[in-house]
C-alpha cells in the first residue's frame, strides 16, 4: 500500500479533531484544574496534602476504602474465575447464555441494582422478613448500612468486569496443553493447578487491578448501601464539595485518587497488553 | 468437544449459582413493583398496578423521564458523530500518534467520574452552564466517547482498507468515501455504539448530582432522591421501567451483532 501524502493525512486528522478538542477542552482541562485547585485553595501550598498524614477522619476513610476494595476485589476475582473457567470450556450455546447472564446486569442501571439490594437486605427487607417468618432468626440481621452491605453490592457490580478480561485470557490458553496433561496421567485437579492456573495468571492480574481501580472511585453503590455511616473516598469527596464546601480537601483527595490509579495502571501495563484488555484493537 | 477436559459438575453448578446471584436481585424488583401494599414488600393478597399508575400520573417523574430522554438523545448524537469520525481518522492515519490519541480517548473510562465531576462543575460555574441541558449534554457526550471509539475501532479493524483506497482512486472525495464506502460497512457497529452511548447518558448519576439541581432534574437524579428519602413501591415501578428499557436496547444490540457476524 502506498503511504498517503502529508495532505491526505491532514484530512484524516481533521476527522479526529472534533473529538480530540472536546476531550481536551471539556475533559482534560477541567481535570487539570482539579489538580490546580488542590494546591491553590484555601491557600497556595501543599497544606491540603499534609492532611493526608495528620487528619484522622481522612485516615479512617482511606483505610475503610482500601479494606472494602481489597475484599471486594478478592471475592469478585474468586467468583469471576469460576464463571470464566466454566465459560471457557462450555459449548458455544451454553457460553451464549452465560454471557447474557453477565452482560444484562452489566448494563442495568447501577441505581436499580443498589435499589434492588436495599429491598432485599434492609431490616424489614425480603431476606430478613422471610428468615423471621420461617423462625430461623428472632431479630433482623444487620445486612445493610455497614461494610457487609457495601461489599455485597460492590461484588455484584464488579463481577462482569472481572469475568470479561478473565475470559479473554482463558480463551487464549491452548486447550491441547490441558489435553496433553490429562493424557500424561495428570488428574483433573493436577492439570488445573499445574497447567491451567499458571497460564491464566496474567488475566487474573489484569482483572484484579481493573476491578480494584473501578472499586476505588465508586460512589453510587457504597453511598446507598453504606447509608452514610460507612464512608468511602468517593462519597467523602462529594460530601466535601456538596455539603461542607471544602474544595481544597475534596480536590486533594480526588488528585490522590487519580495519582494512585495511574500508578496502578502503570503496574498493569507491565503485566498485560492494556489495549487488549479494553478491546481496542 | 475436542477431547480437552471440561469443568466438573459441581464447578459448573457453582458457576450457574454465581450467575443467579447476578440476576436474581434484579429480578426481585418485578414482584415488588406489583405489590398491593403501600410499602416496599412482596405482594401478599393481590397483584396491583397502582404503583405504575402513580408513576405515569406523577408530573415530577414524567418530567424527569422526558428530560433524561432528551439529554440522552442529544448526547448520543454528539458522541456518535465525533467518536465515529475520530475512530475513522485514527484508523486511516495508523501512526503511533494516532494510536496514542485512541488510548487518550479511553481516559474517561479510567478516571473515576467523581473526580471529573469536580472539574466540570468548576468549569460550568465559570461558563454559566450549571443546571442547564447543554452542560449535562456535553459532559455526557465527552464521557461517552470511549464506548464509541472502542466499538467502531473494533469494526474498522475488520473493514478492508483497500475498498476506501479504491474509491479514492476512482475519484471519490472524502465526504463520498465516508458516506458511501466506510459508513455502510461499519453501520451496525455505529448503531450499537449509539445504543451504549444512550444507556450511558440515560443511567448517569454522578455528573447529574453535581451539574443538575432545579431546572434540570434527570431520572437517575430523582431515583437517587427517592432511595434516600421515601422508599415507596413507586421506586420499584421506576426500576422495572429502567430494566425493561435496558433489556430492549440490549436485545436490539445483540440482534445487530448477530447480523454483523453473519
Amino acid at each position: 500500500m502506498r503511504r498517503p501524502a502529508f495532505g491526505e493525512t491532514g484530512i484524516y486528522w481533521m476527522l479526529v479533531m472534533p473529538a480530540l478538542l472536546m476531550l481536551i477542552g471539556f475533559y482534560l482541562f477541567p481535570l487539570v484544574r482539579v489538580l490546580w485547585v488542590s494546591v491553590m485553595e484555601p491557600t497556595p501550598g501543599l497544606g491540603n496534602y499534609a492532611l493526608l498524614f495528620t487528619n484522622s477522619s481522612i485516615h479512617r476513610v482511606l483505610l475503610t476504602t482500601l479494606r472494602i476494595c481489597l475484599l471486594t476485589t478478592a471475592i469478585t476475582l474468586l467468583l469471576g474465575y469460576v464463571v470464566a473457567y466454566v465459560m471457557a470450556q462450555a459449548s458455544e450455546r451454553t457460553q451464549r447464555w452465560m454471557m447474557l447472564g453477565i452482560l444484562l446486569p452489566l448494563w442495568i442501571s447501577v441505581l436499580v441494582r443498589a435499589f434492588a439490594w436495599v429491598t432485599l437486605l434492609r431490616r424489614q427487607g425480603i431476606i430478613n422478613n422471610s428468615l423471621m417468618g420461617m423462625g430461623v432468626i428472632d431479630d433482623p440481621l444487620p445486612l445493610i448500612w455497614n461494610e457487609l452491605g457495601i461489599t455485597i453490592g460492590m461484588v455484584h457490580y464488579m463481577l462482569p468486569f472481572a469475568v470479561l478480561p478473565l475470559l479473554t485470557g482463558m480463551r487464549g490458553i491452548d486447550r491441547r496443553c490441558l489435553a496433553a496433561a490429562r493424557g500424561l496421567g495428570a488428574s483433573r485437579m493436577q492439570s488445573f493447578m499445574r497447567v491451567f492456573l499458571p497460564l491464566s495468571l496474567p488475566g487474573v492480574v489484569g482483572a484484579s487491578i481493573l476491578v480494584f481501580i473501578f472499586s476505588l472511585g465508586f460512589l453510587v453503590t457504597p453511598a446507598i448501601l453504606g447509608g452514610g455511616r460507612t464512608l468511602m473516598i468517593a462519597e467523602y469527596i462529594s460530601v466535601q464539595i456538596l455539603d461542607v464546601v471544602q474544595w481544597g480537601v475534596g480536590t486533594m483527595l480526588a488528585t490522590t485518587l487519580i495519582v494512585f490509579i495511574f500508578a496502578l495502571l502503570g503496574l498493569l501495563a507491565r503485566v498485560v497488553d492494556m489495549r487488549r484488555l479494553f478491546g481496542a484493537t | 468437544m475436542d477431547g480437552a477436559p471440561t469443568a466438573s459438575r459441581p464447578v459448573r453448578g457453582l458457576a450457574w449459582a454465581i450467575i443467579c446471584f447476578l440476576l436474581l436481585p434484579i429480578a426481585v424488583v418485578f414482584p415488588v413493583s406489583l405489590t398491593d401494599k403501600r410499602y416496599l414488600s412482596l405482594p401478599e393478597d393481590n397483584l396491583s398496578l397502582q404503583h405504575f399508575a402513580n408513576l405515569f400520573s406523577s408530573p415530577e417523574w414524567l418530567s424527569s423521564i422526558g428530560q433524561s430522554f432528551v439529554i440522552a438523545c442529544a448526547a448520543t448524537v454528539l458522541t456518535v458523530i465525533v467518536g465515529t469520525l475520530c475512530a475513522i481518522g485514527c484508523w486511516r492515519i495508523g501512526s503511533k500518534l494516532a494510536d496514542f490519541v485512541r488510548v487518550l480517548m479511553l481516559v474517561p473510562i479510567i478516571v473515576p467520574t467523581i473526580v471529573y465531576a469536580l472539574g466540570i462543575y468548576r468549569l460550568w460555574v465559570d461558563l454559566r452552564l450549571l443546571d442547564s441541558y447543554l452542560g449535562l449534554i456535553i459532559a455526557h457526550s465527552v464521557t461517552g466517547i470511549p464506548y464509541v471509539v472502542i466499538i467502531v475501532s473494533t469494526a474498522l479493524a475488520h473493514f478492508d482498507a483497500r475498498l476506501e483506497q479504491a474509491a479514492r482512486n476512482l475519484g471519490a472525495n472524502l465526504r463520498q468515501r465516508l458516506w458511501l464506502v466506510i459508513l455502510p460497512g461499519i453501520l451496525p457497529a455505529v448503531v450499537s455504539s449509539a445504543i451504549f452511548a444512550f444507556i450511558h447518558s440515560w443511567d448517569e448519576l454522578v455528573l447529574a448530582l453535581f451539574l443538575a439541581s432545579r431546572a434540570v432534574f434527570t431520572l437517575p437524579r430523582r431515583i437517587w432522591d427517592g432511595i434516600n428519602e421515601q422508599l415507596d413501591p413507586t421506586m420499584a415501578a421506576v426500576a422495572v421501567l429502567l430494566i425493561v428499557v435496558t433489556m430492549v436496547l440490549l436485545g436490539a444490540e445483540m440482534w445487530l451483532r448477530s447480523r454483523r457476524t453473519a
